[in-house]
């Protein structure tokens, strides 16, 4: 299958500590993958510099073949923490990226996908009238509304509840089944990870590199049933030492 | 410009002494038993104060009664009404011109780090001398008309003004640019769309205290020197201790006062309120 995104060789220094070095691997058309590694090794960095809010020090990041060199139309952006502007309601907020571009809403659109979310009945509410779900959910229509081909989310729901976490992705599934818009889904959660994802890649510690790429081949619309199965839990374990792995090495080193 | 993204820098909260929710944390009276209560208070305050004056027998000239303060309201009120117009005239022009000024000014230094830590000094050397001091030489300079006045109120407004702007717009919110930037957005639009809305909380706080201390440079710059305005008034009526009068001129400038800051009141809660 041709990538959708292709990340060569990406590297990015920040004076003299590097962030992010060598990472390169694939997202293929079509499908949700997943990122995970230690905090601090560059997570953010890389997304961003899919999103073409960052330069990258070394590397490319490709979008069709296309080398990313700022902010494109094609690649919608979710924020950890909903990032919804405060001083507009929620139909304020999500018409926004349509007032900055000039451009004419498909709002037909933008209620189905609201009415998807669950938030009809909410446009005008401001965002400090809204639970954190609610806000998070209103801002993935806000991304969802340009109909991105890709969508890139930095740790979306790591501020929520484990049930509201839950809820949520089982809403980006229905939605990426309904779309199949690329995904590029960071998190700290193995969990959600697996749950959501065709691939998780594991980055390592600072500077951030493919650590180890696990294809996650269970069928969708994924239940609590796969959730348990023999093959998550295997696959959870084995993140999880890749992860632990990693900490216990630099503990090491450190303590050396 | 630092339009490019202050990367992963969090939010800098750097709001000194009041914020912008001191404009809309006002207290009001909610209820209709609320409101009774209030005004009975304020009759047995005014009524009280009448008859402890009346019964201690203070003169006059010292402390007027209610009842004759609002007895020569009533009656000097055409006398006074052209004073009070042209007080209004000096405060609005002066604040007007102080104000965007001001505005303009924290916009375009907040942009410029460098610049900002240069001018900030005089900024603050400008908020902290009172420009009531500079009145007589404004006159002496520019002659008894509105010049001098305006002049002075346009600089007790301006720093002010611009102090608070500019913390407003110092709170640069690195994920709230990072989304305009991620939809394309313009310098200008950043501007308009982030920067400015982000600003307009300490952008009112700014406005509000401006015009109240705009109110007492005009009135002080009307004492000092000129035949006109309620400052004048009051010089006179104390002159020839017409006390009643007197009090009559303070009522309407503590009027004017409280009129200035339901105003911004007002305004903050319709524009302000997301800040709480
Ligand atoms: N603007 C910057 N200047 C200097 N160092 C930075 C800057 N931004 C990030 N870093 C550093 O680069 C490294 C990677 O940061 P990044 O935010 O990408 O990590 P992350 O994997 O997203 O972490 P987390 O899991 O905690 O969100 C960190 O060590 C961080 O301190
Ligand atoms: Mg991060």
């Amino acid at each position: 299958m041709v990538a959708k995104l292709a990340i060569r060789d990406a590297g990015k220094r920040y004076g003299d500590l590097d962030a992010l070095k060598g990472c390169t691997f694939d997202v293929a058309d079509k499908t949700i993958v997943s990122i995970v590694g230690p905090s601090g090794c560059g997570k953010t960095t890389l997304l961003w510099s899919m999103s073409g809010l960052h330069s990258l020090t070394s590397g490319e990041i490709d979008l069709d073949g296309q080398r990313i060199t700022g902010p494109r139309p094609e690649i919608g952006l979710v924020f950890q923490e909903a990032n919804l502007l405060p001083w507009r309601n929620l139909m304020g907020n999500i018409l926004f990226p349509f007032e900055v571009k000039g451009q004419k809403p498909d709002m037909d659109w933008i209620a189905h996908l609201m009415e998807r979310v669950g938030l009809t009945g909410f446009e005008k509410r401001m965002p400090r009238e809204l639970s954190g779900g609610m806000q998070q959910r209103g801002s993935i229509v806000r991304a969802l509304s340009l109909r991105p081909q890709v969508l890139l989310m930095d740790e979306p729901f790591g501020a929520l509840d484990a049930f509201t976490r839950e809820e949520m992705n089982r809403l980006v599934e229905e939605i990426w089944l309904e779309t199949k818009t690329t995904i590029v889904f960071i998190t700290h959660s193995i969990e959600e990870a697996i749950f959501l994802s065709d691939r998780v890649i594991v980055l390592t510690t600072r500077p951030g590199r493919v650590l180890a790429d696990y294809p996650v081949n269970l069928p969708r619309p994924r239940s609590l049933e796969t959730m348990a199965s023999r093959e998550v839990f295997d696959l959870m374990n084995r993140i999880k030492a890749d992860i632990y792995g990693m900490s216990s090495t630099r503990s090491r080193t450190a303590a050396e | 410009m630092s339009d490019a993204i202050p990367e992963f820098r969090k939010a800098e909260a750097t709001e000194v002494g009041i914020t912008g929710s001191a404009l809309t944390s006002g207290v009001g009276a909610r209820t209709w038993s609320e409101v009774a209560i209030i005004v009975a208070v304020a009759i047995v305050v005014i009524g009280g104060l009448e008859f402890v004056l009346w019964w201690r027998e203070v003169p006059d000239y010292i402390f007027p009664r209610p009842s004759l303060i609002a007895a020569a309201l009533v009656k000097e009120f055409p006398l006074i009404l052209p004073h009070l117009g042209y007080t209004l005239v000096t405060l609005f022009a002066g604040f007007t011109i102080g104000a965007v000024i001001g505005m303009v000014l924290a916009a375009v230094v907040t942009q410029y780090p460098l610049v900002e830590k240069v001018i900030t000094p005089y900024i603050l050397v400008l908020v902290t001398t009172p420009m009531l001091a500079l009145v007589p030489l404004l006159i002496l300079r520019f002659g008894f008309g509105y010049t001098p006045r305006i002049i002075a109120v346009a600089l007790a407004v301006g720093p002010m003004v611009m102090i608070n702007a500019a913390t407003g717009f110092r709170r640069t919110d690195s994920a709230k640019i990072a989304l305009a930037r991620s939809y394309g957005a313009t310098t200008l639009q950043m501007f308009w769309k982030i920067r400015a809305p982000m600003a307009l909380p300490m952008i009112l706080v700014g406005l509000m205290i401006g015009s109240i201390f705009g109110l007492l440079t005009a009135v002080g710059a009307e004492m000092v020197g000129g035949g006109f305005g309620l400052g004048n008034r009051l010089t006179t009526y104390s002159s020839m201790i017409n006390m009643p009068e007197f009090f009559a001129v303070i009522l309407l400038l503590s009027f004017i006062g409280i009129l200035i800051y339901i105003t911004f009141f007002l305004i903050g809660k319709k524009w302000a309120s997301w800040q709480t």
